[in-house]
């Protein structure tokens, strides 16, 4: 059989129940009871119920929701650190719910780095000494486990601090060696239990910019756990939304945003400022409509826009787009019998990449020669075009269920 | 008032009596053996202790709680509670008294450790220990000298015995308490790096549990120092007989130099053991 590219985590129907007797609560859950209801009639909690994903490698999925929603059961449930109660996951193919203690345990050590909300470091060794644990735990020879941790103490930036103890540092330096003691490990999946939620707004900002640095390098495959969509929107390239235990939504931050699947999600989405989540892409028009410079002339180019609707055009030269044209300086020019497009074009234009945040956008779009923006890709060439009425509609469209949910509401 | 009815009479010694004969008959080869292995063992120890010249001790005994405690005065101070045993000529009791605390404390903590490592690893094995700890700290300790005496006769080896039976509970209990009370997340760490119980059990539970192990090291030490006095009633020699001695004949000074000998003993080894245990490991 050919193998194609695996999903490095898959996750199906997994169930947690706690209490001694959880078949009967299953069973009610299966049948459709509540939560609540389960809690008040068997006294089992319920934890994760009936919960599908999947994580593709080199992916960040973070999973959120609010407190209690089963974050923490779900992470715990894939390295089993909680044992789930049914349902398969399965890491590289290889089902973790079957493996007994020992395999368990060599598992563990070869695929999974852990960190934890609340830092969770051992006391009473030093920075050093905590980074290379999980190593020191494989038997790894202690030259070769000082290195690798000394490596990723300089990866996270605490060079220097190697001998202090958890105690003299800071919560966010703290962290930082929580994050080295799960990079020295080289396992390929991370898995981070609100890893930033116990640290400050502005450090945890550092913290997030620089998983995301050090992701760009290092490609692992992140499970992250959030309660806060700002950090959800900026970390994941997947989201999965959590409550009382059921995924109630996944997707890209933008699919979550833009059609939130019910007031619950919605009610997240209502606080996140949309200009920030949208990107150009998604409130460009599509076009890929451009003049040339050296064939096209004023006639031509004018040609070109009456036969997309549109009242000026992108210009390209040498594999570059080198600036715009209107349809009003067009006519003139040919009235002046010009041959080429040199003497009317504006050079003076805005160029974004399509994954840049809509709020960019208002600045550019706001200069007085009133031009679009133009969206283009890597080589230049023009994806679409981006104009101020345009955008305050797309945003208005985005706001539209927010608007619903609380109307709704209040009735 | 009404007399308990002489009729109802639960014959619970009777029952205890059999039980120990039967005990000692089916036993008796394996306690004479045990008795025979700790005797040797014991002997060992007291030599030690007799013939290490008193400088080495004062001297070493100073400097050590002088380290330990970080203050001068506290080293002399210990060093000169040593010399005042050897001034009232009583050196020689209060090393077999010593060395008696320290075989009796080794093998408390030989028992004392694991049982409680054990206890804290079993919610059931801590549910059944925990009240037969209760008891046994409850129990007078005098009461201990019997069994000892019944299964081993007179001398040191039952001196020995009941010191550690009533020296033994406290290490037991405090190390299960600094074992339970390591942060659970601490423990869920390393379980989310693949370590095994015993890599749990040695680079995280012990190490993190030894202040409280320390503290329960110092009460069996102290209890067992308490035990050996008494435990001179069975025959165990040293200070405590001296007190024995003294207060048979009303010699009221000679009981108060071995007395404050004891005092002594038990001042420098409390503060070293607490000096050690509440120690920042740097
Ligand atoms: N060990 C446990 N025993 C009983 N109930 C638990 C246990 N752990 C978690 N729960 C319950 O499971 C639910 C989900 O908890 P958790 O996964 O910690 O949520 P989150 O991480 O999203 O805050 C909560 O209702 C919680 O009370
Ligand atoms: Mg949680």
């Amino acid at each position: 059989m050919e193998k194609i590219k695996m999903e490095k985590i898959v996750v199906e129907n997994l169930y947690k129940i706690f209490g001694p007797n959880p078949e009967v609560a299953l069973k009610m859950l299966k049948k459709g009871h509540s939560k609540d209801e389960i809690m008040e009639k068997t006294r089992h909690g319920v934890g994760v119920a009936d919960a599908s994903f999947k994580v593709n490698p080199g992916e960040i999925l973070v999973v959120m929701g609010l407190s209690g929603s089963g974050k923490s059961t779900l992470v715990r449930c894939i390295n089993r650190l909680i044992n789930p109660t049914s349902g398969r996951v399965l890491v590289d193919g290889e089902d973790v719910t079957r493996l007994n203690n020992k395999e368990l345990r060599h598992f563990r050590q070869k695929h999974f780095g852990m960190v934890f909300q609340n830092f969770a470091l051992f006391p009473h060794r030093t920075v050093l000494r905590n980074v290379e644990y999980g190593l020191e735990v494989q038997g790894i020879s202690l030259d070769a486990r000082r290195k690798a941790a000394m490596q990723a103490v300089e990866q996270v930036g605490l060079k220097g601090w190697e001998d202090s103890i958890p105690d003299q540092l800071s919560g966010g330096m703290q962290q930082r060696v929580g994050l080295a003691r799960a990079l020295a490990l080289d396992a390929d999946i991370m898995l981070m239990d609100e890893a930033f939620s116990a640290l400050d707004p502005l450090i945890r900002r550092d913290m997030q910019d620089e998983l995301l640095d050090l992701q760009e390098k290092m490609q692992k495959t992140i499970v992250f756990i959030s309660h806060d969509l700002d950090e959800a929107i900026k970390l994941g390239d997947r989201i999965i939304l959590m409550k009382d235990g059921v995924i109630v939504q996944q997707g890209t931050a933008e699919e979550i945003l833009t059609n939130p699947a019910d007031e619950y999600v919605a009610s997240f989405v209502e606080d996140v400022d949309m200009t920030k989540v949208l990107t150009a892409e998604s409130v460009m028009k599509k076009s890929e409509i451009m003049a040339y410079l050296k064939t096209d002339g004023p006639r031509a180019a004018l040609r070109k826009m009456q036969k997309a609707g549109i009242s000026s055009i992108f210009v390209r030269e040498k594999g570059k787009c080198v600036g715009i044209v209107t349809a009003k300086n067009c006519r003139k020019a040919a009235d002046r019998g010009e041959k080429t497009l040199h003497a009317i074009l504006e050079k003076t234009i805005h160029k974004v990449t399509p994954d840049v945040p809509a709020n960019t956008l208002f600045s550019m779009l706001g200069d007085e020669n009133q031009h679009p923006v133009a969206v283009v890709d890597e080589n230049d060439h023009l994806l679409g075009v981006i104009v101020v009425g345009l955008l305050m509609s797309r945003l208005a469209e985005t706001m539209q269920p927010e608007i619903n949910g609380s109307a709704s509401a209040n009735v | 008032m009404m007399q308990f009815p002489e009729t109802i009479d639960i014959p619970l010694d009777v029952w205890v009596d059999a039980a120990m004969d039967w005990v000692l008959i089916t036993f008796s080869g394996f306690f004479d053996l045990l008795g025979q292995i700790i005797l040797y063992f014991m002997i060992y120890i007291e030599k030690f202790f007799v013939w290490l010249p008193w400088p080495v001790l004062v001297i070493g005994v100073g400097l050590f709680a002088w380290r330990v405690t970080g203050r001068w005065w506290s080293g002399l101070l210990m060093g000169a509670m040593l010399f005042f045993i050897g001034a009232l000529g009583l050196w020689k009791l209060g090393m077999m008294t010593l060395s008696l605390v320290v075989a009796s404390v080794l093998i408390s903590l030989i028992i004392g450790i694991p049982l409680g490592i054990a206890m804290a690893s079993s919610d059931r094995f801590e549910a059944v220990l925990k009240p037969i700890l209760d008891g046994m700290q409850t129990m007078p300790s005098f009461v201990y000298l019997i069994p000892a005496l019944m299964l081993f006769g007179l001398g040191k080896v039952p001196a020995l015995f009941a010191t550690i039976i009533y020296a033994v509970p406290p290490v037991i209990r405090l190390t299960n308490v600094g074992i339970r009370e390591v942060s659970p997340s601490v423990i869920e760490a390393a379980h989310a790096f693949g370590s095994s119980y015993w890599q749990i059990l040695f680079k995280a539970q012990l190490p993190l549990a030894r202040p409280t192990i320390m503290v329960g090291i110092n009460q069996t030490t102290m209890m067992a120092l308490a035990m050996v006095v008494i435990s001179s009633m069975i025959g165990a020699k040293g200070l405590g007989l001296e007190v024995l001695l003294a207060i048979n004949r009303i010699e009221v000074g000679r009981g108060f130099e071995a007395g404050l000998c004891i005092v002594f003993m038990a001042i420098v080894i409390d503060r070293i053991t607490f000096a050690l245990a509440t120690k920042k490991k740097q």
